[in-house]
Order: C-alpha cells, then structure tokens, then sequence
C-alpha cells in the first residue's frame, strides 16, 4: 500500500480556558493520498479550521494538541520543536486562508514576500528566487508577471491576491496543501477560478490538498474524498460522490438535504433543527443526538465509533449491524 | 507627491498666519506698547512721536502685515529687558534647546522601541512586567520631580553628574555644542532623561500595544504558515508595520518635547529658549514671548509636514492614493 501523503490519527486539540477544557477536536483520524483533494465540509465550530491548524502545527495558546498523531509521508511531526516544525511549515505543507485582503503584508512588495519564502526553503540566490517567484506567478495565472512581481498587495483585486496567496503556498513543492476556506471571501466568478486554479496545481505536482469549506458546491466540484465534520468529530468520510448522493449520516443527510436545486419546487429550504451545541456542552454519547430524528437510547449514553459502511466511514449507531444483529 | 506636498505646506502656511494673528494680538492684549517703552514722565507729544516712528498709528492690518512680514524674516523686534533683537536672543539660545531635544527624543525612541518590543514579545517574563510598572511611573511623575529627584541622586548624593548648566560648548559658527566636551556630554544627560522620561514610556507603550495587535493580524499567521524565522517574522514583519503609528507619535512628540523643555530647562538652569521664555514671562517681555510662540509653532508645524511625507516612504498605500494606481 502507498504511503499516504498525510495521516491523522485519533487528533485530539484542546483549548484550556479558565473554568475548564474545551475539546475542539476530539479523535479525528483521515488519510490523504498524493494527489488527492479531501474536502473538509461541517458548520462554523465544528473544528475544521482548527484540524487544518494542528497540521501545520499552528494551534496556538490556550489551544494545544492533547493526543494523537500526525504523520507527513511516514514521519511523524506532531511532537516535533519548534524549529524543525518550522521547516515543514512552507516547504513541506503549505497554508492558504481565507482572506486574501490581509494574509499579504501590506508593506512589502509580493516579490519581496516571494523571495523571502523562497530562500527561507530553498538554497538559492536572490536572483534564482526572483526567476522562480516570476515562474510561480505565471503558474498561478497572474499576466505580465514580470512587471507585477514588484507591485505592493493593495495592487492587486482579491482575486489576484488570492493567487499570490497560492503562489506563497507552493513556492517550495511542498506534499501537501491546505486550503482553509480559500474562496469563501471572493466573489463567486473569481471562487471558480481559484477552485480550479488549486485543482490543477493538485494534479500537475501531485499535491495532496485539505480544503476546507463550508461551501458543499465548492467541495463537490473539487474534492475526490469528503469528510464531515460536526462538533469536533468526523461524521461520516467517503468518496464525494458517494457522500453526495447517498449520506448516511443524519446530520450528512441534513446537510445535503439543505442544499437547493432548481429541479425542486420547494417554497422553504430544508433546515435541521436546532444548532450545533457549544465546546462547553457537548452532550454525552452522540454530539448529533438532540437534533437527531433517529436517536435512540443508545445515542444519549455512548459515543459512536467510526463505522465502515461500502465505500464510506460513519460514525453513527444506525449503521451498527453487528450490535444490531446481536441485539435481535 | 509633488502635488501631496504642496498641499501640506499650504495648510502648514495657514496654520502659520493664524498662529501669527494670535503671537500679533499678544501685543495689544498686555496694553498699549508705547508705554511699555518710554517713562511714565513722557510728554504726550513725544509719545505720538514713538506711535508714529513704531508704525502703531497705522490701521491694524497693516501692522499684522508688517509684523508678519518682518516675523517671516525672523525679525521680532527688541526684548524690552534685554535691550537687544530678539532674533539674536533666540539664535543664541536655540542650539540648546534643540540639542536637548533630539538627546531626549533619540533617548526615547531607542529605549521606548526597545522596551516595548521587549514586552510585547515576551509578555510574560518578569523583565516585561518591570517595563510596564516603570512605564507607569514614567507617565504619571511630573518632569519638574523627576528632574528634581535625578538632582538629588545623581548630583548631591553621588556627584556624578552636574546639576544645571550645559558644561562647557564648542562654537561651530553661530552653533554652540555640548556634544563634543566631557562636561558637555555629562550635564546633557539628566536634563535629557528628564525631558525624554515621558516621551519614552509614551513610545513603550505604544509600540506594545502596536505590536501585539500587530502579531495578531493575518499576515503575521501567514507569514508563520509560510515557516519563516520567527526573527524575520519579528523583526521584519511585525517591526515594521509597527513603526507606521509610531513615526507619527515619535514625531508629533519632538514638537512637545521643544515646548516641555520649559519646565526641565528652568529646573536644570538650562540656557535654552524655554529658559528664556520664562524669563520673559516673569518680566512681561512680549516680543520674546510672541517670537517664542511663533517659533515654536513653526517647529511643530514643521514636524508635522516632514511626518506626513515620511508616512508616505514607510507605508507604500498612502502612495498610491497619491499616484494613479497600475
């Protein structure tokens, strides 16, 4: 079997508050193989962003990684120092954000940003560096780079920035990408191209990519895999396709449910009730079971473990067949 | 840019001639100068005489025109004390007051910045948290006590160091320096401490503030996700975007620091400008008075016009809104 390019396993990252310790992340485990795109899809909170962070070890005070492992291409970098995890962090994995307009240092020229991120990684003179950041920027799809390389962000449209953003994120090859929400401050002509644009940069240098989104569209148009997340926990995990069509998930099946279509005469969207509980009040056994239509009492009393259900994983006590069986 | 400055130093030519109307009414307000000038014996008619020869019979704004006119080529009239040009009294005492100044404002920005990146990086350690108690003290002890206290300390328990005067000064034409003497060096220190005391903990603890709210920007998380040293990230980085609002705090400053010297000159008996403006506030001396005023307003307004066209150098956006963006 190859190696896949990253492996989490049971990732669990705490944030410690005063009063007590909020569990953000609690037992994650996902592959990603070389060339693969997993989408990472769940509400705001449910710990998406903060899994992409704890990859490229970016969890900062109060939050720390309690347990688990990470491992890049065999390699083990979740108790790695400081320093060493430093020199992953660009080269290795690279990190786009969500906001173009400030994730550029509005008092350097790009190049100058380029450069810096180049020769930080990579042995190379001034001059090599800037030849290399003017080939990135024409990959990335910004024109007459050349002349553009010496121009200060607020020169640029979001859209652009975006793209240099990119550019900064593969400047050293690195295995693996993670695109935490990249299109979601764009406008939707632009979301398109860059969803493309790190698609093709995917496939071309056979890049892992972690794009996370709450955007079920982008994930569907991009993603060969897709992981569900929901409270800190992954839900269900399976070829897109499979997770699209056929969610097994309750809260999966809510999710694609509350995705119009023009095909569907329907006058109100699908909504599932209530919200996703607070770090502080996670309830015991399933976190989904208050808003579950499907509940029973074993939800309320223990934690579900992931299941392998055909193509797909999910967390859930329905697909228990074997407790089922036993049960009758 | 051209067009920017420009701008900047009309408004600055504004500013000046109502700072000018204000120095000009000084005058009129302390009552009627002729008789600040002769006896009180004087017969009328030779009283007419000094109007006359003065030019105060004239309509008023053809004296503010005068006045302005001669004030823009530094002629303030004659101290009524000292019986000399006020100009030259000025000239004599400026190289005092601004050596004085730029000791205390390098004093400040060197140890502000330092202190201040030192506690905004390491925010926890005890050495940051002594910056912080020491800043406090630095903005709410009164300069007159400091200098007062440094006195006692530095100058009668341990002797180390002058209490007042500028020691001995070298003549470089019409300059006069104390930087190039032993003495010299040694009475600039406590005045400059004293004077650049406030200045300092005023710059600590804006650039802690800055560069806190600095590291917490995207950029900074960025430029961590593309793994550069934490050193260029620091110093590179966050410095400088740092350094945008405190240049202008920095330099609106100095202008303060010229007008405060007043206090710290009078307790150190130091021959500067403010040294001397007291005295002419104790003697009721308004040609010094006005010429101070106006001295100090085109310092300030000075200042303001270099910080706007050095606000433009270090921060590339505030450039391009002048230029036609590409």
């Amino acid at each position: 079997m190859i190696e896949p390019v990253l492996s989490v396993r049971n990732l669990r990252v705490e944030f410690v508050t005063r009063r007590d310790i909020l569990r953000a992340i609690d037992g994650v485990s996902f592959d990603i193989a070389k060339g693969e795109v997993l989408g990472v899809v769940g509400e705001s909170g449910a710990g998406k962003s903060v899994t992409g962070l704890a990859v490229i070890g970016l969890i900062d005070r109060p939050g720390r990684i309690a347990g688990g492992e990470i491992y890049l291409s065999g390699m083990r970098i979740d108790n790695l120092p400081p320093e060493e995890l430093r020199r992953i962090r660009g080269k290795r994995i690279g990190m786009i954000f969500q906001d173009p307009l400030t994730s550029l240092n509005p008092l350097y020229r790009i190049g100058d940003q380029l450069v810096e991120t180049i020769r930080t990684h990579l042995n190379l003179s001034e001059t090599a560096a800037r030849k290399r950041a003017i080939d990135l920027l024409a990959e990335v799809g910004i024109p007459a780079p050349e002349k553009r390389i010496d121009a200060y962000p607020h020169e640029f449209s979001g859209g652009m920035r975006q793209r240099v953003v990119i550019a900064l994120a593969i400047c050293a090859e690195p295995e693996l990408i993670i695109a935490d929400e990249p299109t979601t401050a764009l406008d939707v002509s632009v979301q398109a191209q860059i969803i493309s644009l790190i698609k093709r940069l995917g496939r071309d240098h056979g890049t892992a990519v972690m794009l996370v989104t709450h955007d079920m569209g982008v994930i569907a148009e991009t993603s060969d895999r897709v992981a569900v997340m929901y409270s800190g926990r992954i839900a269900e995990i399976g070829p897109v396709l499979d997770v699209v069509q056929n969610p097994l998930h309750p809260y999966a099946k809510g999710l694609m449910g509350a995705i119009p279509t023009l095909a569907s005469d329907t006058d109100r969207l699908v909504q599932i009730p209530g919200s996703m509980p607070r770090l502080s009040a996670i309830p015991p056994g399933c976190p989904f079971n208050p808003r579950c239509a499907f509940a029973f009492d074993r939800c309320r009393v223990e934690r579900p473990e992931p299941i392998r259900h055909g193509s797909q994983s999910v967390a859930c006590h329905l697909y228990d067949t074997a407790a089922t069986e036993t049960a009758a | 840019m051209l067009a920017f400055t420009l701008r900047r130093a009309i408004q600055a030519i504004g500013v000046m001639i109502a700072v000018g109307i204000i120095s000009f009414s000084m005058f009129r307000f302390a009552g009627d100068p002729v008789n600040q000038i002769v006896s009180l014996d004087t017969p009328a008619a030779e009283r007419e005489a000094v109007r006359k020869s003065l030019g105060l019979d004239d309509p008023v704004v053809l004296q503010f025109a005068r006045y302005f006119g001669n004030a823009a080529q530094f002629k303030f009239g004659v101290s009524y004390q000292f019986r000399q040009p006020v100009s030259s009294l000025l000239m004599e005492r400026m190289p005092a007051t601004l050596e004085l100044a730029a000791c205390a404002t390098v004093f400040a920005m060197v140890f502000g910045i330092l202190m201040g990146v030192y506690s905004a990086l390491k925010r926890d350690t005890f050495l940051a948290k002594v910056f912080q108690a020491v800043s406090l003290i630095g903005i709410s002890l009164p300069t007159f006590l400091i200098g007062i206290l440094l006195i006692y300390l530095f100058a009668v328990v341990l002797g180390w160091l002058p209490s007042f005067g500028r020691g001995e000064v070298v003549r470089l034409g019409w300059w006069t320096t104390g930087l190039l003497t032993i003495s010299g060096l040694k009475a600039l220190i406590m005045p400059s401490v004293t004077l650049g005391l406030f200045q300092m903990t005023l710059i600590m603890r804006l650039v802690r503030a800055e560069m806190l709210e600095v590291l917490r920007t995207d950029y900074i998380r960025f430029a961590r996700a593309r793994g550069l040293t934490t050193r260029a990230i620091h110093f590179g980085h966050a410095l400088r975007n740092t350094l945008v609002p405190v240049i202008t705090v920095a330099g609106l400053q100095f202008g303060s620091v010229i007008a405060f010297a007043i206090i710290t000159e009078t307790v150190f008996q130091w021959p500067g400008m403010g040294l001397l403006f007291v005295q002419a506030v104790q003697n009721v001396d308004i040609p010094i008075m006005a010429a101070y005023l106006l001295m100090v307003s085109l310092i300030f307004v000075t200042i303001n016009l270099v910080v706007d066209i050095l606000y433009t150098v270090v921060d590339p956006r505030l450039r391009s809104t002048l230029r036609r963006p590409t």
